[in-house]
């Protein structure tokens, strides 16, 4: 117990005068953590120490333009030592800012801790890159690569919004994304029709999350267990077709015709934002199209009203009349579908075949993802682009050869999970009735 | 808004399993009255009102409006009829803002189902200023005190055009004038035409706005009653046999002071101070009545006592010894009992028997064990006396304690927690959801500890229950004490220390409030129902 006594008391303990003592009691207000300044204190000095001290005399080049654009911006050179110690002094400001905010007991406010991500990200990179053999990446490559990355992520992140949102914890995403894959791969050969493929995979996801409704809905079994049930489930399944079926005549059943990207004319030939928004598959359109559709079909729409209410407070939802279980199935079977269409990406867009465990634990990074982003669509969205970001970081890093061991770069994905999740962000809260079965009366 | 609704009850029973929660319940409510439905809890108020609302299927009866069977497959279709409900337990969506919780079932959309919400603050303002609610539409409803709270959900139900208002305890959760203020808009919504039906069991509120009363007992109609009668006639109706309403007692002896708190704060795992620098002592042979709208820092203040709480500040002495920093285990060791606020969640196991609930603090203790054995011949022993002398109403202790009423519950922790010698008795919501006979018992035990001189501490939301038992009455708002008096301070000047004001400011304030609170807040000032 960590019960602290006061060893001072006042010494004339009056009677009746109970009163005077409350009046007398000072006003405190919400003490405000000291979490938040005590973490950007602690990355600011590794920053200075690392980034800016210890930094490579070498410059870093960063390009920004790629071949097809209309014009060419010129690569952006910094000189890593000069970069990192610039940098680091403005993230030791910041760090300094929190704390003097803390004393006058007021809370960082979020555009300090975004700032400070983007600095010591910024700060990262030029250290990264100044170290390295060749020390030049292109950015524009970098950014388009973080956004080919996420969109598996951002499908499953959808997914979770879609089903915590109504008040299902849907753990499954994984299970999803690897039905998608699997069903997309193995239709697609089939059919030799990729779109077919794509349909199959929505329609594999939504099978997954339907069992996951069934039975956390309909018989009350935990989420939690069912939705690791079902990943396992998944992954036996896939992996015991893929060894006896696909393998055994890989050209009738896993070798699916991919999508194609789709280049935009004109607008995709805009630098950096070009490759990003113009140059995708249909799936990476679709990403965006599914992000706006979510986000506007929660907050502007009747029914984004009632899928709220019901995660939120599903009796309240009842005595007005909303059928809250059939509300979460549908939801919930309707978040299956969009995971399984991420799923798709991994077969049809970014590797023209199926694996065994092809999704690779990227739908508990878009759990992470999920929570991260607030169980907001667009919050998810970037959230899924964070680690979309570290991800191709590492492997940009590796290519160039840094002085830091690959191991150590691969894990950056999940260090970044483990820290955003963590609450460097601060504590985001849920909606409050996911995970809790509704039983009437 | 002309089109008044007769509702009939005919026949409804309900039961669940084995259970008659209803039996053939009649109810007509008129047009344009306040219709009461009078009963202790657990009467089978609330399921009545649930079949209505359409929540429960009656298991046998028929619904009818205006003459006509209707049969209601859901709130929905209730609310099509003209009926609206305000649940005990708000059914807002605290997130949500005002606009959002009333319109959500029954928006106003655009095109492509796009929400209208600007339709539904037009309709609040209209309702507000029709009734001077004061709500504001984009205001977060957690962010709105209970009282307006209340009036959201009013609005929600006005908004669909109901006719019939089912408000059902609706003044459980206010402050004495914010009663007051609700039993004022029921009159309004009445003279605009709307029928209300008002389930309460506390006869003063009952008395003051019903134009009839049913009063229902075990599931049952027992007959009405002309609001004209006494406070006492109703109880005895309710209850069903006569019963005392003011309690005889002597007035305190208070000794020595032997409790002390001193600058006592409790900081919640938010970082609020949900206990904030109180200071009181009790003397013994004195109850310490502590008084408050619910969730100001009651519960953490005795948790903060028995040593539940983590982080607390300040001191708790009892006979001179330190309190606080101590395990539950040796606080109890010290003297302390308590009777805690939820007794089926913190007082007793209920899947275990009366007779080890008896001995859930002493089970290690002589004569129930020796050694690593218990003796369960002991344990039965000591229940049979115990259930003698506490009136518990069972057949025999070696049944699950979840079987017994709120009252006999409510009996056996007391039993259990006085059947030691105490130097401090803490007992928290002594008789909530406890009916009015056990009620009468339990009060006449607290007496009788407070006369062997022991320092006693309750904890009330229920003002009445405070002014009965006080010998002093001290008032917690927002986890902070607003002042100590002495018992016979009036109700008025009670119920503006729970809102947060001082005693010092009342004279002036009272002043003001008597030209407000008429109805309520005078006359039968020593009944606890």
């Amino acid at each position: 117990m960590s019960t602290t006594v006061s060893s001072s008391r006042p010494g004339n303990p009056q009677p009746g005068n109970a009163g005077k003592d409350a009046a007398a009691a000072t006003v405190s207000a919400k003490p405000v953590g000291w979490k938040t300044p005590v973490f950007l204190a602690a990355f600011a000095l590794i920053a200075l120490v690392f980034f800016g001290l210890l930094a490579p005399n070498q410059t870093a080049s960063f390009g920004i333009s790629t071949g097809s654009d209309f014009f060419q911006l010129p690569a952006i050179q910094v000189n890593a030592f000069a970069g990192g110690l610039v940098l680091s002094i403005l993230l030791l400001g910041l760090a300094a800012y929190a704390i003097y905010l803390k004393t006058r007991g007021k809370p960082a406010p979020g555009w300090l801790t975004v700032a400070f991500i983007v600095l010591f990200v910024a700060a990262f990179l030029i250290w990264v890159v100044g170290g390295a053999r060749t020390p030049s990446i292109s950015l524009a490559g970098l950014i388009a690569g973080s956004v080919t990355l996420a969109v598996p992520l951002v499908f499953g992140s959808l997914s979770g919004v879609l089903c915590e949102r109504v008040g299902v914890v849907n753990i499954a995403i994984e299970g999803q994304l690897l039905g998608g894959a699997f069903t997309a791969a193995i239709v697609a050969s089939m059919t030799q029709n990729p779109f077919i493929g794509l349909l199959a995979a929505a329609v594999a996801g939504a099978a997954v999350s339907m069992v996951l409704a069934l039975f956390s809905i309909k018989y009350l079994v935990n989420q939690i267990i069912v939705g690791v049930v079902l990943n396992v489930l998944v992954s036996g399944v896939t992996g015991f077709l893929f060894s006896t079926v696909m393998q055994a005549n890989k050209a009738q059943f896993n070798s699916p015709p991919g999508l194609d990207i789709i280049e935009i004319p004109v607008l995709s030939s805009i630098p950096v934002i070009g490759p990003i928004l113009f140059r995708q598959s249909l799936v990476g359109y679709l990403m965006y199209i599914a992000v706006l559709v979510v986000w506007v079909g929660l907050f502007k729409t009747r029914w984004g009203l009632r899928v709220r209410a019901v995660g939120e407070h599903p009796q309240a939802a009842d005595t007005l009349g909303i059928n809250v279980n059939a509300t979460r199935f549908w939801n919930v079977t309707l978040g299956g579908a969009v995971a399984g269409i991420g799923g798709s990406f991994f077969t049809l867009v970014a590797i023209d075949s199926f694996t065994k465990e092809i999704s690779g634990g990227r739908g508990f990074i878009a759990l992470a993802a999920l929570i991260f982003g607030r169980w907001n669509p667009i919050g998810a969205f970037f959230a899924a682009l964070l680690f979309g970001f570290a991800d191709n970081l590492q492997s940009i890093v590796t290519i160039i050869g840094t002085p830091v061991p690959s191991q150590f770069m691969a894990m950056l994905p999940y260090l970044v999970t483990v820290l955003a999740v963590a609450g460097l962000v601060g504590k985001s809260r849920g909606p409050a009735a996911s995970g809790i079965p509704y039983v009437k009366g | 808004m002309v089109r008044v609704l007769k509702l009939e009850l005919r026949g409804i029973t309900k039961r669940f399993g084995t259970l008659l929660a209803n039996d053939h319940i009649d109810v007509v409510v008129e047009p344009g009255q306040i219709h009461c439905l009078l009963g202790e809890n657990g009467a089978g108020k609330s399921t009545l009102m649930n079949v209505l609302y359409g929540l429960y299927e009656p298991s046998e009866g028929d619904i009818l409006v205006d003459g006509r069977p209707v049969s209601f497959r859901g709130p929905g279709d209730a609310m099509e009829a003209g009926i609206g409900m305000v649940h005990q337990h708000f059914m807002l969506v605290p997130v949500f803002t005002v606009a959002e919780n009333v319109a959500l079932g029954a928006e106003p959309t655009k095109a492509a189902g796009f929400l209208n919400l600007d339709e539904t603050r037009r309709r609040i303002k209209e309702i507000s200023d029709q009734y001077g609610f004061d709500v504001d539409p984009d205001a977060l409803v957690e962010d709105l005190p209970v009282g307006v709270q209340q009036r959201v959900e009013i609005i929600k139900a006005l908004v669909r055009n109901a006719k019939v208002l089912i408000l059902d305890e609706p003044t459980a959760v206010l402050t004495p004038q914010e009663t007051d203020e609700l039993l004022d808009i029921m009159r309004q919504l009445k003279s605009g035409g709307t029928s209300i039906v008002f389930i309460s069991h506390k006869l003063r509120e009952v008395k003051a706005v019903s134009d009839t009363i049913t009063v229902i007992r075990r599931g049952k109609v027992v007959g009405t009653a002309d609001p004209a009668a006494s406070t006492t006639e109703l109880a005895s109706m309710m209850v069903g046999r006569a019963v005392s309403l003011t309690l005889d007692k002597a007035p305190a002896q208070p000794k020595e002071k032997t409790f002390e708190v001193r600058n006592l704060t409790v900081i919640a795992p938010n970082g609020q101070h949900v206990v904030d620098g109180l200071s009181f002592d009790i003397a013994r042979g004195e109850i310490l009545a502590v008084a408050g709208v619910q969730g100001n820092g009651q519960t953490e203040l005795t948790e903060a006592i028995l040593g539940l709480q983590d982080r607390v500040h300040g001191s708790i002495l009892l006979d001179g010894q330190e309190l606080l920093g101590r395990s539950v285990k040796e606080v109890l060791n010290a003297g302390v009992g308590f009777v805690p606020e939820d007794r089926s969640v913190d007082g007793l196991i209920g899947t275990f028997s009366i007779a080890e609930n008896l001995i859930l603090d002493r089970y290690d203790q002589a004569p129930f064990a020796k050694g690593i054995s218990m003796s369960p011949a002991r344990v039965l022993e000591n229940a049979k006396s115990r259930i003698e002398e506490f009136d518990v109403r069972t057949p025999s202790g070696a049944l699950a304690a979840g079987t017994l009423s709120g009252g006999n519950q409510q009996k056996v922790v007391m039993a259990r927690e006085l059947s030691r010698p105490l130097r401090l008795f803490i007992a928290s919501q002594p008789t909530r959801g406890v009916d009015v006979g056990s009620i009468e018992f339990l009060h006449k035990r607290i007496v009788a500890e407070r006369d062997q001189g022991t320092p006693v501490m309750i904890i009330s939301t229920e003002l009445d229950e405070v002014m009965e038992l006080a010998d002093r009455i001290a008032v917690l708002y927002k986890g902070k004490l607003v002042g100590v008096v002495q018992a016979g301070t009036s109700r008025d000047v009670l119920g503006l220390m729970m809102a947060g004001i001082p005693p010092e400011e009342h004279v002036q304030a009272g002043k003001a409030a008597d030209t407000t609170s008429t109805s309520t807040s005078d006359a039968e000032g020593g009944d606890h129902v």
